[in-house]
């Protein structure tokens, strides 16, 4: 990551996440540095509309951060890819 | 650790030929192939484009080829899955696995899919009558993927 640049994560939606949120991916400012799963879906979900509806506690998402699979617990630092998805359905 | 990610159809003959190639050792080789149904939650299905997350996605297999071997006395691992339109009848994955014996072999090719099912990242939609739908996860694939969570020693086949 460039160090010039403000810390921020990227962030991908994938499947029915991503047509409901009309978006493939975004880059999220990360000032303090670092976060957790669950924060920062909860800070996703406070825009509203569509966000609160599909990252609503309850709601069937699954997260991987770097390509693993992650917990609510688990801690996003600047710089990373944090995807959200809902339940695999692939074979 | 053979695993890959295409678009493109397979053949499994020359798959199948290409993983036993030249090993004296194997004495089993058990398939799995799935395919795309024409009806799926009483509807008609026209067409299934799969989608996946790439890098996620063959970092996802290997580990699952990798935990089949730890797991299994088996001696090679295949799996290859397709993503993109499909149409009923389409191969859509193919799982291969090459050991000395059948036991293992077998019992590590539903150990790859069920796994498979449950961890990589692959999103099903299909086009029906009614319009184009996600597929939703079956609780009964987490439940099948459960079965595994013993410790894989005690499944191993005594010889």
């Amino acid at each position: 990551m460039d160090p010039a640049a403000a810390p921020c994560v990227r962030i991908v939606y994938l499947a029915r996440l991503r047509e409901a949120l009309a978006r493939p991916h975004e880059d999220w400012p990360l000032d303090a540095g670092s976060t957790s799963v669950a924060a920062l879906a909860a800070a996703l979900a406070a825009r509203g509309g569509a966000w609160s509806h599909e990252l609503a506690a309850g709601r069937a998402v699954r997260v991987a951060v770097n390509h693993v699979m992650a917990t609510p617990a688990t801690v996003v630092r600047a710089g990373d890819e944090v995807a959200f998805f809902p339940p695999v359905t692939g074979g | 650790m053979p695993v890959r990610v295409q678009d493109a159809a397979f053949d499994i003959g020359a798959e199948i030929d290409a993983l036993r190639a030249g090993d004296p050792r194997i004495g089993a080789i058990a398939t799995f192939v799935g395919t795309v149904r024409d009806a799926n939650d009483g509807a008609s299905v026209a067409t299934m484009t799969l989608e996946h997350y790439p890098g996620m996605t063959e970092r996802a297999l290997a580990d699952i080829v990798a935990e089949a071997k730890g797991r299994f006395d088996i001696v090679d691992a295949l799996v290859i899955h397709r993503v993109g339109r499909l149409v009923p009848g389409d191969a859509i994955v193919l799982v291969a696995v090459t050991g000395a014996h059948r036991g293992d072999a077998f019992a590590a090719c539903e150990f790859v899919m069920d796994y498979l099912k449950t961890r990589a990242p692959f999103w099903k939609k299909e086009a029906t009558p009614d319009g184009e739908r996600w597929v939703d996860a079956r609780a009964s694939d987490d439940a099948a993927a459960e079965r595994w969570r013993d410790d894989g020693a005690d499944r191993r086949q005594a010889r």
